[in-house]
């Protein structure tokens, strides 16, 4: 990579209040909700509200990220909204958001769509963006309201919330620069949604070992050769969670202890946020990790890739701080019943 | 209740960021923005600005039969909230415990969807206001 450095410049978290119990889902369909529970490592998910979708959710997490870290929506120069659950099929999230946010009319817009992976492609892209010269600040969003079909395994887990991730090159704002990134690509139809179809397809156990294993240990791996660095010289690392063990598992792989992974994993609090998942976890630990701390991220998305970040935090981080932690975020919530919850997913097929 | 295509891509600005106008003659901030200033008329000079995206309850109702669109959220609030800079704007309140809604009670800005829309049509995202603690 050339000489000029890029990194996040700020981050912003949103979580919908609202949250499920895995054992009250379980319970509608005669399910024993402890093992369920046990077996997914997921306590409760997050529910999108019947006002809020990806859009409104990647709006917040922005609108935080701005006014936390004294970013200029003027300066943002490309958005980038990654989903697999954007609310129009055609009409893009990313004008909306760039619109809500008060930038200029000149800048970079593209909505994503890699099933988990989005968010991070995002940054990806951003990231060349800013090396290029091409713009000063580009945003990249992860953003879902993920949807699993009633009784199906993925309900159990399919969670909503979004990360609003700032990408820039000045120094003296930096508050974590990525070292290097890299992706794994396969054809592996591991987990689909075809168009017009409201829940999607996956294939089950399928979706492990040559799946979610394969691609998040073939990216960490590709990125452990490129930067020369072992799993045990990261201080902190966040692997994309579509359940609490899934990430368990990659981590001790590579290595990594659980102690390093604690902060970013989510999903047993929220659910699988899917495009956000990854994000979000990152935003976690930067919420907490100190001047010079190395930090793993890979995401997954089904389809199948893997994008891993080698990231070190910089000085800047004891200055510019999120105004309120992702764990601190998540402990504020409103448990909703089965029936109100269908309620706010839109499930009721009579209204 | 169906709006021209037009008409309301000419509100996005005033829905998605709460832009207003104020007069530079007495100060007076007015949301939805004016092209005359009711204190100063002729001697008036507005400018277009986003309001501030904090305030504080200036009065509340609870919404029991809501109107079409609105009619699967109730029991709802909606309040007139009083911004920083004294401009008013009428919202609902979401995400916020009933208790809390009070008169005075702080509030910040939020980005939603409003109403129920239709399969086929254009999503409606708007302002709606949170109580902070
Ligand atoms: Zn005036």
């Amino acid at each position: 990579m050339s000489e000029k450095k890029s990194g996040i410049i700020g981050y912003g978290v949103q979580i919908p209040l609202r949250r499920i119990k895995v054992e009250e889902i379980a319970r509608v369909w005669g399910k024993d909700g402890e093992h369920v529970s046990e077996g997914l490592n997921v306590k409760e998910k997050a529910v999108a509200a019947q006002d809020e979708d990806s859009c409104t959710l990647a709006v917040e997490a922005a609108r935080k990220g701005i006014k936390d870290f004294g970013i200029d929506p003027k300066r943002i120069g490309a958005v980038y909204v990654g989903s697999e659950s954007h609310p129009y099929a055609v009409n893009p999230t990313a004008s909306i958001v760039g619109e809500a946010l008060g930038t200029t009319n000149e800048y970079f817009a593209v909505d994503l769509e890699f099933a988990c992976k989005a968010g991070t492609a995002g940054m990806q892209i951003c990231m060349a963006h800013v090396l290029s010269d091409m713009i000063d600040v580009g945003l990249a969003i992860g953003a879902d309201t993920a949807q699993g079909r009633p009784n199906d395994a993925l309900e159990f887990t399919a969670g909503s919330g979004a990360a609003a991730i700032f990408i820039g090159g000045d120094k003296k704002e930096v508050i974590a620069e990525i070292d290097q990134t890299c992706s794994f690509t396969t054809d592996t139809p591991d987990f689909w949604r075809r168009p017009r179809a409201e829940f999607p397809e996956h294939t089950g156990r399928f979706t492990g070992k040559p799946a979610y294993f394969k691609h998040v240990l073939g990216a960490a791996k590709l990125l452990l050769k490129k930067t020369g660095m072992e799993g045990k010289d990261f201080d902190w690392a966040v692997f994309h969670q579509p359940n609490g063990k899934f990430p368990i598992k990659a981590a001790e792989t590579l290595g990594i202890p659980f102690e390093k992974i604690k902060q970013g994993l989510l999903t047993p609090f929220i659910g699988n946020t899917y495009s956000g998942a990854t994000p979000i976890g990152l935003c976690s630990i930067l919420d907490v990790a100190k001047p010079g701390d190395k930090i793993l991220a890979v995401s997954y998305g089904s389809g199948a890739g893997a994008d891993a970040f080698a990231i070190t935090v910089t000085k800047n981080i004891e200055t510019r701080r999120a105004a309120v932690p992702v764990l601190k975020q998540i402990e504020r919530k409103e448990y909703v019943d089965y029936a109100v919850y269908l309620k706010h997913r839109g499930k009721i097929k009579s209204l | 209740m169906t709006v021209s295509a037009p008409m309301n891509w000419r509100r996005i600005p005033e829905r998605y960021r709460l832009k207003g106008s104020y007069c530079e003659t007495c100060g007076k901030a007015f949301f939805p923005g004016r092209v005359v200033c009711p204190n100063c008329r002729r001697k008036g000079k507005l400018k277009e600005q986003d309001m501030p995206r904090a305030g504080k309850i200036f009065s509340y109702t609870k919404v029991h039969v809501g109107p079409t669109g609105f009619s699967h959220e109730t029991p709802y609030f909606i309040a007139l909230i009083e911004l920083e800079n004294k401009a008013k704007v009428l919202s609902q309140i979401i995400d916020s415990e009933e208790e809390k809604i009070q008169v005075g009670a702080k509030v910040e800005l939020a980005f939603r969807k409003v109403g129920k829309d239709d399969k086929y049509g254009a999503i409606n995202y708007a302002y709606k206001f949170k109580v902070i603690e």
